[in-house]
């Protein structure tokens, strides 16, 4: 076997190997250490992904010695490589990016479990995206949860241990029905590897046996991870969540976590319901409508916030709405650009939350907008950079977030029967946007005669700037060479089925 | 934009009388006198921000306040209700679902399949483990049983997050210490410490035997670990953290829980890069039922035992004090 092939397995490896490590470093080593981890698995994945779109197969990677029914199986394939790959992009760029901040707001002898903490993180997302079984899903979810609740309350003040409270209750709500589902299933066709669950769920439904239990299962995973990732009725965990944890953990949490749910319910979809199984079951429907009520309600709350902070967080309720709708189509198409969405949400959204940081810091600290007037200038960098990430938001051709709404509506004129409600939702949704991305934008660039506040110039930050900078190529890239990565998308999307 | 009209301006309009008369505190006619002063907001006095601040808030209490806002207390007594109801929807629904599923007991069942067949016919030969749900958690599906003691291990970090004491803020000198610790620690009781003094070393004794032969009797690293954590516990109570400081402090913690995971880690990763490449792993399996036997199987449990031990120890001290 190649060695190539060893990648996935090595890189979940690593990301869990740096959780002991960085616990015994001081906090200033166990900084680099994680970040020499994240930049070493981004590169072995973005070599797994050169190497898988060569070769044009998926492969599958057994854990030990024992074949996968008896033992446990990894599976990579390009849309895995790429997830992988993408998410520690992300992770490595929100680290660097709110690392000032987390000196400044977190205690230093607590500095080295947020390491912790990251490298666990980005270990169970690997694994959510490379894993073939669905008890290995459910353990690294555990991680997952645990793991986030820290990154919520490291900052340790009041509101960010009310919300990291809430966000527990919530998430072990999805977890006990993601765990409950897994039970049933596992019941009904005795195999928890998803290759093996999808023929024996192919067998029932041809049979017509268990038909009831089957649409529980389909219910619990699907209302599980969709109150994971906060879609529409279950968002009330969100806000605090976002908007008082410290700046890293906000953009890893809103880009990165999320996301590996997500990513984890189009796997269970394709390779453990199978699709046309799942889109029969009236449960795409429940989906696709919270998804549009999402795209409407985040938006307005977004739009009633005077903090910047929870502005930006209500409108991931209004993207993750975009993504649900996207599955809930129910067509290749729609799924392609559900999955571009994530990409391009992921990418926006943590550098909007790192590019407001920089704006509060030259207003005082404060978050209300009244201070925030003309910080475009102060801070001449964040300014840009929460523009670009503004106007991405709202859809303006070069940036990526054009992308993903043209080819949502591309999707729904594919699409019969819905394509009325998808095309005017999204329309609303743009102009509600608009609105409250505009208005942002407009407040951080009047300019005030003579502010209080202090000017910060680039070369004050340079970590800070960089990474800024990286983020806005990042979503430039996106926009501009949407082609290529649909096409990847499409091409990992087959590999699935 | 259009200006903002100053107080005195706005308190001529309409709609000022008309906001003060949906108050309650005026008529809603023209030139009508004040019917509550106490509750009327010192609109004219604009330099006394702090008092409009704190006539705000005790609006906004009010209104939030459930003996004086029916609407509130109304919609908490349907909120709890919905709940409620809710939740019994819910159990039924999963409990009516689970009449559909397969009989327990039944040998046709779905999960009597050629999975656990071969657990238990070649379970004893393939792993070397005579208890083969210790050969299945830890051989078969070895990266399962890594991630679980991960969990453990990322919730321990957690509870640190939370509740470990930052010294220099919160604990000044040393006679805080001495009070923290009165406080916190148990009175001096002989029965207690009586008791832990013949209990504990049996305890201690009887986890490291659960630990060691996890893989030929029922137990493993999970139980024996929580057997040896609560004998710890016992002697915490009985003795206070002075003695327990002497063996158990934070790096104590940190370097067992460093030290059992990183085994772990190396050994399964070379044991899962063998078997993945088809690679002979070279690991002796050894004679089932001997001690020495099952190849990592007795490492991996120890290094579970000791994550357990450490976790359920550290909960307690932090729960209990805060700090070693």
């Amino acid at each position: 076997m190649e060695m190539v092939r060893n990648i996935p397995f090595f890189s979940i490896m690593l990301a869990m190997f740096s959780g002991p490590v960085c616990s015994v470093l001081p906090g200033k080593v166990a900084r680099k250490v994680n970040a020499a981890v994240i930049t070493v698995v981004m590169i072995m994945s973005a070599v797994l992904l050169r190497y898988l779109v060569i070769n044009g197969e998926s492969f599958v990677y057994m854990m030990g010695h024992f074949p996968a029914p008896w033992g446990n199986e990894i599976r990579a394939g390009v849309l895995e490589a790429g997830m992988a790959m993408f998410f520690c992009i992300i992770m490595l760029l929100s680290v660097s990016g709110g690392i000032k901040k987390l000196y400044d707001e977190v205690v230093e002898s607590k500095h080295n479990l947020y390491y912790v903490l990251v490298g666990l993180m980005l270990s169970s997302l690997l694994a959510l995206v490379y894993t073939n079984d669905l008890f290995t899903a459910y353990v690294f979810v555990e991680i997952n949860t645990i793991s986030a609740c820290g990154l919520i309350m490291i900052r340790e003040n009041g509101r960010t241990i009310e919300a990291a409270v809430r966000y527990m209750i919530m998430s072990l709500i999805g977890s006990a029905m993601i765990l409950l589902g897994i039970c049933v299933l596992y019941d009904i066709t005795g195999h928890l590897l998803m290759s093996n669950i999808k023929e024996s769920v192919e067998v029932l439904v041809s049979g017509g046996r268990y038909p009831e239990p089957l649409l529980c299962v389909v219910a619990l995973m699907s209302v599980g991870l969709a109150i994971k990732c906060a879609l529409f009725p279950f968002h009330a965990w969100l806000p605090d969540a976002y908007g008082y944890s410290t700046v890293s953990s906000a953009a890893i949490l809103s880009s990165l976590v999320s996301k590996g749910y997500i990513f984890l319910l189009i796997k269970i979809i394709y390779r453990v319901i199978g699709f046309d199984i799942y889109r029969n079951s009236g449960v795409i429907d429940v989906l696709f409508i919270f998804g549009l009520a999402g795209m409407i309600f985040g938006s307005v709350s977004a739009i009633r916030e005077n903090d910047i902070r929870r502005m930006i967080a209500y409108s991931s309720v209004a993207q993750i709405g975009y993504i649900f709708m996207g599955i809930g189509m129910g067509t290749q198409f729609g799924m392609v650009a559900a999955i571009f969405h994530m990409l391009s949400h992921a990418s926006t959204k943590s550098l909007l939350f790192i590019s407001a940081i920089g704006l509060t810091d030259v207003s005082d600290g404060s978050r209300k907008f009244g201070p925030l007037t003309g910080s475009g200038y102060r801070n001449r960098i964040a300014g840009i950079a929460f523009a670009v990430g503004a106007l991405s938001m709202v859809g303006v051709p070069l940036f990526s977030g054009f992308i993903s709404k043209l080819l949502f509506a591309e999707a729904a004129v594919n699409l019969t029967g819905r394509m009325l409600p998808v095309l005017i939702v999204l329309g609303i949704s743009t102009i509600l946007n608009a609105i409250y991305f505009m208005k942002t934008v407009i407040r951080i660039y009047t300019p005030v005669d003579d502010s209080p506040y202090p000017h910060v110039h680039m070369r004050q930050v340079p970590l800070y700037a960089a990474v800024l900078v990286v983020f806005v190529i990042l979503n430039v890239t996106l926009g501009v060479m949407s082609d290529f990565i649909t096409g990847l998308i499409s091409t990992g999307l087959e590999m699935f089925s | 934009m259009s200006r903002r009209k100053t107080d005195e301006e706005y308190s001529k309009t309409r709609a000022y009388k008309f906001f003060r008369w949906l108050k309650g505190q005026t008529d809603y006619t023209p030139d009508e006198t004040v019917m509550d002063m106490d509750l009327m907001i010192p609109i004219s006095d604009a330099t006394d921000t702090v008092e409009r601040m704190k006539d705000r808030q005790l609006n906004i209490d009010s209104v939030y306040d459930e003996n004086s806002n029916k609407m509130l207390r109304f919609f908490a007594v349907l909120y709890r209700v919905v709940a409620v109801m809710f939740c019994i929807v819910l159990a039924a629904l999963l409990v009516y679902n689970v009449s559909y599923l397969p009989p327990v007991g039944d040998p046709d069942r779905p999960t009597s399949n050629e999975v656990p067949a071969r657990y238990i016919e070649k379970g004893i030969e393939e792993t070397g483990a005579v208890n083969i749900v210790t050969g299945m958690i830890l051989d078969y599906r070895a990266f399962d049983t890594f991630g679980e003691s991960n969990v453990l291990f990322v919730a321990t970090i957690t509870v640190l997050v939370l509740l470990r004491l930052n010294k220099k803020n919160e604990r000044n000198s040393e006679s805080d210490d001495a009070a923290d610790d009165h406080i916190y620690e148990p009175g001096d009781d002989l029965i207690l410490q009586t008791v832990a003094k013949f209990l504990v070393p049996i305890i201690m004794v009887f986890g490291i035997y659960v630990i060691l032969n996890g893989h030929l009797s029922p137990g493993g690293g999970f139980s024996g670990g929580a057997i040896i954590g609560a004998g710890l516990i016992l002697y915490l109570n009985a003795f206070g953290f002075e003695k327990t400081e002497r063996f158990f402090t934070e790096k104590t913690y940190k370097w067992i829980s460093f030290f059992a995971l990183t085994t772990y880690c190396l050994c399964k990763a070379y044991s899962f890069f063998c078997g993945a490449n088809h690679l002979d792993s070279h690991i002796p399996l050894g004679t089932p039922g001997a001690i020495l036997s099952s190849g990592l199987i007795l490492i991996l449990n120890i290094c579970v035992g000791l994550v357990v031990a450490c976790t359920m120890y550290t909960f307690y001290v932090m729960f209990r004090k805060g700090d070693f």
